[in-house]
């Protein structure tokens, strides 16, 4: 099946990335939204033996359709296992059984620590969001964190108004100085492209464009002086086979 | 052995103003018949206790019933922005809402360690954070490692409300699907009141099934439909319409309370 790239839009992009992310994972921990949306196309099309681990107690859950809250009815009827949150937290999570794990955010900043507390101080919010959930414990303790976030200035800050989930804190050591078992956000993925922690400095560069986005718009549309690697990659565009499971997979 | 009460009883015997008062239930099997019957009898001043304060807590808190709110993720699941609750924080609407904010993690061990009747719990969390300035978490060193960990207090609610798919005569509940922190809820609480989508001559053991023995609850009553729009696995699903169409109802005040008014404080849709 022949598709044009014309024809695919930014966020099919950013979900086809983000699936492809799980080719080798053997456990994925998601909240709900583009998300499970991504790890659900992973289990079709890259690694159908991948366990898909709900916030709300669902280990392997099979879902056919895309969920709306992380508790519907078919995450618990198609689960292996379904344990109380006190379990998830305590024996599933923080003891680092799950490899990667997906987290959004409203602000997140060049060490990949993020917020989804509040816009504004915090006793007098401007803009009062959820608040971090089930997210500070997540990324201190599962195998690596794949942050998936629009791209804009807003979203891309050079301060966070509230640190809600430490990803690499203020740089190198930060992690392990606190005791945190993961090796934390090893990627960020946007509608535009990919970030990922240098080595050393652990901040966030630029290492992948989607195809037909330039590197000025990237920059333009982060909150700080974005470096860029000098290999820098641009995307395999969707397969056809990746596009017709992803929109088969929302038309359901 | 618990009282076999009929809702509108329950929520009178064991709900006064200015209660700590849990309501729980992670997305499924969610109190929704109990909260309403909470607002018909109209009670005040409540500390809300609850990690998700989804739809139900949007409507007591929109309608004033709550002065403080305990809780680790206000927002409408899969939908975005809880507005009532917004309003409240943002604006004072309709009066202050005090906060008491934590992690998921952070609230499944306080619940933990009521149901055990520790002080507190030790985790694994927080650290690092903003909200470590603005909630009730201290560290603590491990006696045998040295490893710095935090304490957490437990939570003892006055009155935990919950919902499950059915009780027997004698007051023994049993829930299953997805039980959150339900179990805890109950047993950290100094009184219960769990409604239930039928009661039966006899519990039929189910896979994954929790029995709460009915001598540490207070009471029961039938509240069939009593989690819609949430859901009670096996005999009602979930309406996701509705959590979707709650964003249009609940942005604007107005409408909000035009809303509850003919759809919860109505006698016309009251429970017996």
């Amino acid at each position: 099946m022949a598709l044009r790239t014309a024809e695919v839009t930014s966020g099919e992009v950013q979900t086809v990335v983000a699936a492809r992310r799980l080719r080798h994972a053997r456990r994925v921990f998601i909240g709900v939204g583009r998300p499970s949306t991504a790890a659900i196309l992973a289990r079709m099309v890259h690694n159908p033996e991948l366990v898909l681990v709900y916030e709300s107690g669902t280990i392997g859950a099979k879902p056919f359709h895309i969920p709306l809250s992380i508790g519907d009815g078919e995450l618990a009827e198609t689960a292996d296992a379904i344990v109380s949150v006190p379990e998830m937290f305590n024996y599933w999570i923080g003891p680092g059984r799950i490899d990667v794990a997906f987290l959004g955010a409203a602000q997140i900043d060049r060490y990949a620590n993020l917020n989804s507390t509040v816009i504004g101080e915090y006793p007098h919010p401007k803009t009062r969001l959820p608040g971090a959930g089930g997210a500070p414990e997540i990324a201190s303790s599962c195998g690596e964190v794949v942050v998936i976030a629009p791209h804009s200035k807003r979203t891309f800050v050079e301060k966070l108004d509230f640190v809600s989930t430490v990803g690499h804190g203020h740089g190198p050591g930060c992690r392990e100085h606190l005791g945190f078992r993961g090796a934390g956000p090893t990627a960020v993925i946007t509608d535009l492209g990919v970030l990922e922690p240098h080595p050393e400095s652990k901040q966030l560069v630029l290492t992948c464009v989607h195809e037909g986005v330039e590197v000025e718009k990237v920059r333009d549309e982060t909150g700080w002086e974005l470096e860029v690697v000098s290999d820098l990659q641009v995307t395999e565009p969707p397969t056809g086979e990746e596009l017709a499971a992803l929109r088969e997979l929302v038309s359901r | 052995m618990a009282d076999l009460v009929s809702l509108r009883e329950g929520v009178a015997e064991l709900v006064s103003d200015g209660d700590s008062v849990a309501l729980e239930g992670f997305t499924h099997l969610i109190p929704f018949a109990a909260g309403h019957e909470v607002l018909r009898q109209g009670r005040r001043e409540l500390e809300l206790i609850r990690m998700t304060p989804d739809v139900l807590y949007d409507q007591m808190i929109g309608m004033g019933a709550a002065r403080r709110l305990v809780f680790s993720y206000g927002g409408n699941p899969g939908v975005g922005s809880l507005h009532r609750f917004r309003d409240a924080i943002e604006h004072g609407w309709p009066r202050p809402l005090e906060l008491e904010e934590h992690s998921h993690a952070g609230m499944a061990n306080r619940y933990a360690a009521g149901a055990a009747d520790l002080p507190f719990a030790v985790m694994r969390g927080y650290l690092g954070t903003d909200l470590v300035a603005y909630t009730t978490v201290a560290p603590i060193t491990c006696p045998f490692t040295g490893e710095q960990l935090v304490a957490v207090p437990a939570l003892r609610p006055d009155v935990a409300i919950v919902h499950a798919q059915e009780a027997d005569r004698q007051g023994n509940v049993q829930l299953w699907g997805i039980p959150g922190v339900q179990k805890e809820a109950v047993l950290g609480a100094h009184r219960s009141l769990i409604t239930v989508e039928r009661i039966v001559d006899e519990l039929e053991p189910r896979p994954g099934g929790i029995v709460i023995p009915g001598w540490v609850i207070d009471a029961v009553a039938e509240a069939p439909g009593g989690s819609r729009p949430s859901y009670s696995l096996g005999i009602t699903d979930r309406d996701n319409d509705f959590y979707r169409e709650w964003d249009r109802v609940s942005r604007e005040r107005e409408t909000f309370l035009e809303w509850m008014s003919r759809h919860v404080l109505s006698e016309e849709v009251a429970w017996h």
